[in-house]
């Protein structure tokens, strides 16, 4: 199995300035993330988690150890470009991310700077819009597009570079649940589709539910790196840290508290309807 | 009711004016700018004005909504005509009371210098109508691409104008947010003297900075990631193509300044 990104002993904190103390953000993390897998990380606003991503493609250096993409260390300055290539990031505020003001320009925009022939960056762009699903929009302003649109717009500029790794940063967090479910989806096709590596950044549960695997973060340290069910099961874990878990095993842990004896890992509503269904026969 | 502000007034349309190359275009008013300025005579601002009516013609521009944005300069095209037609002091005097003259040759000049800055305003209207500010800004970092050599950052003016205008729908929509927030507690836009207004706007200022900072911070950040170093080595999604539109319309262009040109020099 390729390993897409690998975090050796990695440190961040923010140096010292006349105003602030040096902020620790992480120490001695060590992560493995392969290639072609869907991993979700979780953990409550200022956990570090942001800051991580930011490493995997070279925005930001940490201060102790390394940190490789596909082999590349994210230190090696000849090598930025082919990372950035390689490792997408998207952001949450999709307006803060659109530079142009149609829709293919804006998608075009990463392959301009690459310097591709017209003809190739036409073909991208073309391929990259319909992988989102927005094609027709092509023609159109951004500004005058929904939140969902203009994020999945801000996928299409990222797909056009035919990364093998994209890394979203709360893509959905300031969407609306009809854009967050065109987003979602749109993400999962890559993974399924594309085969690109996803590593995604939620506050949604939800969202972490269909994931190949979960990495739970807590002040800089990894708490939980396990399949969602494995990782959800541990209801006292993730409470005691401040995070919630999917509301099915929600539902399942209340019960158990008052004498059921139900699976806290049947994630998927079916799968709890079935579980409660049987156990009420 | 800020949305309603439009930048740039441009008119999307297909005519061949419309499709014209943006260098074509600028070089074109810049020709003409100094035809106007060259031309001392009827007949020479006769031609001008029959070139300025064919390119509005084939531009499919309504005349009227083109006059329309003379109407803000009514101020100064009064102003214009008052200074030249009393502060010309050759030829016959035809009106002659307190310390003011009229003479005929300060009517004829007023009357030309009405019709000079008309046209001038007109004929650049009609560059900002028929070109979209993106693809202007894209004319005219290449046409100033020589610039570069002597470190001048076209690349990045353009860039920065691109970007000026890509975020004004954004921000426009951000004030209005402000401004419906603010107004939600309390705060009053719309009474008292043009000071006391501008003291209420003080309140919208001061996030909307903070924000369009924030954005400007991210927007780099997500530039980076989609591989930006600046205009080294870009390529272009539709570069910019001469066609043989532009070089008729420069030929005729070319043409009705030497023509002016030739005028003067025979003295018409």
């Amino acid at each position: 199995m390729n390993t897409a990104i690998e975090v050796k002993n990695a440190a961040f904190s923010y140096q010292e300035t006349e105003e602030h103390a040096a902020v620790r953000i992480f120490e001695d993390l060590n992560l493995e993330i392969e290639q072609g897998k869907f991993v979700v990380i979780l953990g409550h606003n200022g956990c570090g988690k942001s800051t991580l991503a930011k490493h995997f493609n070279a925005i930001l250096l940490p201060t102790g150890g390394e940190i490789y993409a596909y082999g590349m260390n994210t230190k090696s300055e000849e090598d930025t470009i082919n990372i950035r290539k390689s490792v997408g990031m998207v952001f949450q505020n999709p307006d803060n991310q659109i530079v142009a003001n149609v829709v293919e320009e804006d998608v075009a925009f990463a392959l301009e700077n690459l310097g591709l022939p017209t003809e190739e960056i036409r073909e991208r762009v073309d391929a990259a819009l319909n992988a989102v699903g927005m094609y027709e929009f092509r023609k159109h302003a951004p500004h005058l597009l929904s939140g969902g649109q203009k994020q999945r717009i801000a996928i299409a500029g990222v797909l056009a570079m035919r990364p093998k790794c994209v890394v979203l940063d709360e893509p959905t967090a300031m969407l609306d649940p009809v854009g967050r479910r065109e987003v979602v989806d749109t993400i999962h096709e890559l993974n399924e589709k594309f085969g690109v590596t996803v590593v995604l950044i939620t506050h949604h549960m939800r969202e972490a539910i269909t994931a190949d695997r979960v990495i739970v973060m807590n002040e800089g340290e990894i708490l939980a790196d396990d399949t969602p069910k494995k990782v959800f099961s541990q209801v006292e874990l993730l409470k005691g840290v401040g995070l919630t878990v999917p509301e099915t095993t929600e539902l399942m842990y209340e019960l158990n508290k008052s004498g059921w004896e139900l699976p806290l890992d049947a994630l998927s509503v079916e799968e709890c309807a079935q579980e409660i269904y049987s156990r009420l026969q | 009711m800020l949305k309603d502000i439009t930048i740039g007034q441009y008119f999307p349309g297909d005519s061949p004016v419309h499709k014209m190359d943006p260098r074509s275009k600028i070089l074109a008013v810049v020709i003409y700018i100094v035809a106007l300025f060259v031309c001392k005579s009827f007949v020479g601002y006769l031609l001008i004005l029959l070139y300025l009516a064919a390119a509005v013609k084939i531009s499919t521009i309504s005349p009227r909504s083109l006059l329309k944005g003379l109407k803000p300069l009514v101020f100064i095209l009064a102003f214009t005509a008052i200074l030249n037609l009393f502060y010309t002091f050759e030829g016959n005097v035809l009106v002659h009371f307190w310390r003011l003259t009229i003479t005929d040759a300060g009517i004829v000049r007023a009357i030309l210098m009405v019709v000079r800055v008309m046209m001038l305003v007109v004929g650049t209207f009609l560059l900002t109508y028929t070109t979209s500010p993106i693809t202007l800004t894209d004319g005219l970092e290449r046409l100033l691409g020589g610039l570069k050599k002597i470190h001048v950052p076209v690349h990045e003016l353009a860039m920065m104008m691109s970007i000026a205008l890509r975020f004004i729908p954004t921000l426009i929509e951000e004030t209005d947010k402000i401004m419906s927030a603010q107004k939600a507690r309390g705060a009053d836009f719309e009474t008292g003297n043009i000071f006391q207004k501008a003291k209420a706007l003080l309140p919208i200022m001061v996030p909307l900075f903070v924000s369009a900072f924030r954005r400007a911070d991210e927007l780099a950040t997500a530039m980076e990631c989609r591989c930006y170093t600046g205009g080294v080595g870009r390529t272009k999604l539709s570069p910019l193509k001469w066609a043989k539109r532009d070089t008729i319309g420069m030929a005729v262009t070319v043409l009705m300044l030497a023509a002016v040109i030739v005028l003067k020099v025979f003295g018409f």
